[in-house]
């Protein structure tokens, strides 16, 4: 469907009047992307009866210089330098009425390290224009001129393993709960416990901040209590993740340099302070030298649906450039949507350096990093003990596991349940390491070192047939096809 | 206590054998070995005392584990940890860390409190080991 270019050109392309979009130069099939321009991937579903070239023109237009009529202005600027172009449209495979619009946009659009400014374009009006039924953004291709303008993680994976000094395997956290309702006092008690019990870090939950229940700085207060006795007592450095989102960026900076006077490794954010508070927050951390944990509270309102809103793909490219150390990234086998491929490709996302085109991973662009620091993924949301050997095969090593129930549901405490997690580790990269078939030998492997942990054996036996096996709302549109061999 | 520094602490002492397969393993990766002992095992003493060079072109598990036993003659009183180094661009540095020997006794670390500026507090730990001096620390 990709036929020729239908801009006018010339003084008739400015008449006054109405428009196609097509026609003004938003569609440009012969048009080959520069090196340096930013690529857009949008999933269009247009109202019925609108021509998908036109709607996919209509977005190129309305997330750049476009308006919904000619405007002789325009020929005071350089303008076809300025106007996204839709080179390519594709059906998308198996969903009629869905097309996929790649949209280059020139550099020159964008203010440099500024998430807000591209995404004010981006996905600013044009996400509520009218001949649309739906619209997704799927993927980006930053051109690494742009990637060089953002500071990036402010401590990145390898800095962050050589200040923890733990290498080798994936780290271990616990998100503390009930998430609402402890006194920073019992609160404490549960980092402690975790911590001690074979955990290196603990995490605050999303909507944990100042409530009436629990103030900040008693929360602070005795989380690094437990983080210093557990250090003391075990000889390795530990973390919680200190939630300092806040009303304003005076507030969060106080909660942050609070944090950092009590000597904590680590802080959070919420993805819901928004783009702007969070590059603030990065550029603290890394002159603070704090890693910077990322909690995606809000994501799936606009990431889940396959037809509209933006996928998470997008959002860990962004939060990447932003300067977050930890995101959430999905788990694939607890509770939480995400299908393995689907997530593969957040995983990659977060960790390489270059990452090739995956369609099926849904990762439509080759996107080279520019030597930016790496982001750790973080699995969290109903996962135990008994899938470490799946979580190890799906996730890999650079990652940090989270067992909130997994461990402080554990029937014999939450010290117990840490260390059920943590020999479940241990064991299972040392047989890994060793050349074992891990992955189906999983539960073999748990069980041999389940006889010298009983806290792991009772880990397995409560927690032995949960899995959470629903349907993926959001999995890659394009399955591997077999290549003969030559 | 026991020090939980490591990719392994958790484990039962791993034997000889394990120790090798680890070793292959970080060989197989074209990681480089490093062998490092210390008698402070303060968790941020980054430094231990290395025992010769990380072994770039030493590519033999069972070279390697010699040099470990020579390592554990001299200073088996002490910790002995060995570690992989992956010279990668974008890495360059360790890959596995993890504990090959200890002490008999691990007597642990002391938690200092400096009760400062009202409710607020400056921890410190300190190896209860450095009480004594250098070399007479596990004696």
């Amino acid at each position: 469907m990709n036929e020729q270019s239908m801009t006018v050109r010339g003084k008739d392309r400015y008449k006054s009047g109405v428009m196609e979009y097509k026609k003004m130069g938003y569609w440009e099939p012969d048009y080959v992307p520069k090196d340096t321009d930013v690529i857009a991937l949008f999933r269009v579903t247009p109202q019925d009866g609108v021509d998908p070239i036109e709607a996919c023109a209509a977005v190129a237009g309305e997330s750049s210089t476009a308006t919904w009529t000619v405007v002789w202005t325009d020929r005071l600027t350089a303008a076809e330098k300025y106007r996204a172009k839709c080179y390519r449209v594709d059906p998308v495979p198996n969903s009629p009425g869905s097309y996929f619009a790649y949209i280059a946009y020139d550099l020159d659009l964008f203010e440099p390290g500024s998430i807000a400014n591209l995404t004010a374009s981006i996905i600013g009006n044009v996400f509520g224009f009218k001949p649309l039924k739906a619209l997704r953004l799927e993927d980006m291709r930053l051109p690494v001129a742009y990637v060089k303008t953002f500071q990036g993680p402010a401590t990145g994976i390898v800095v962050e393993r050589e200040r923890l000094d733990k290498f080798g395997r994936p780290l271990l956290g616990a998100t503390v709960k009930p998430k609402l309702g402890l006194s920073g006092r019992n609160y404490g008690r549960v980092v402690y416990e975790a911590l001690k019990g074979g955990l290196d870090f603990c995490k605050d939950d999303e909507n944990i901040n100042s409530q009436p229940f629990m103030h900040w700085r008693d929360r602070f207060l005795y989380c690094m209590e437990a983080v210093n006795r557990a250090q003391a007592g075990t000889g390795e450095i530990k973390g919680t993740y200190l939630n300092v989102t806040a009303a304003t960026m005076e507030d969060m900076y106080e909660r942050a340099e609070f944090a950092a006077e009590l000597g904590s490794v680590i802080i959070m954010i919420d993805l819901v302070i928004g783009y702007t508070a969070i590059q603030s927050m990065a550029k603290w951390a890394r002159k603070n030298n704090m890693i910077l944990h990322l909690h995606r509270a809000g994501h799936s309102t606009y990431t889940r649906q396959r037809l509209h809103g933006v996928s998470f793909r997008v959002i860990a490219k962004w939060m990447r450039l932003a300067g977050v150390d930890h995101i959430h990234a999905g788990t694939v086998v607890g509770k939480l949507e995400g299908d393995p491929a689907t997530t593969r490709g957040y995983y990659d996302i977060c960790r390489q350096d270059f990452n090739k085109t995956t369609l099926e991973h849904g990762v439509f662009f080759d996107q080279h990093w520019a030597s930016l620091n790496q982001m750790m993924p973080v699995a969290s949301g109903g996962i135990h003990a008994g899938q470490m050997h799946q979580l190890l095969d799906h996730l890999g090593e650079d990652v940090v596991l989270q067992f909130g129930g997994g461990t402080i549901g554990h029937p014999k405490g939450i010290q117990a349940g840490a260390t059920a997690n943590r020999v479940a580790l241990e064991a299972m990269i040392l047989a890994r390491n060793e050349g074992r078939d891990y992955v189906h030998e999983g539960p073999e492997i748990l069980a041999k070192a389940a006889q010298t942990c009983t806290p792991l054996r009772e880990a397995l036996e409560i927690w032995k047939d949960i899995t959470f096996n629903y349907e993926s709302t959001d999995s890659p549109d394009f399955v591997p096809t077999a290549t003969p061999a030559m | 206590m026991r020090v939980t520094q490591g990719c392994f602490s958790f484990l039962p002492d791993l034997t000889d054998e394990q120790i090798t397969a680890q070793v292959q393993y970080c060989l197989d990766k074209g990681w480089a070995v490093n062998i490092e002992f210390t008698d402070d095992p303060h968790p941020r003493n980054t430094y231990w005392e290395m025992w010769g060079l990380p072994m770039f072109d030493l590519r033999d598990a069972a070279g390697i584990m010699k040099e470990l036993n020579d390592c554990r003659r001299t200073y088996g009183d002490r910790y002995i940890r060995l570690s992989g180094f992956d010279a990668t661009h974008g890495w360059e540095s360790l890959r596995i860390s993890f504990i090959v020997n200890r002490p008999k006794d691990e007597p642990g670390f002391r938690l200092q409190r400096q009760e400062v500026d009202g409710r607020s507090m400056r921890y410190t730990t300190v190896s209860y080991a450095v009480d004594r001096p250098e070399g007479s620390r596990y004696e």
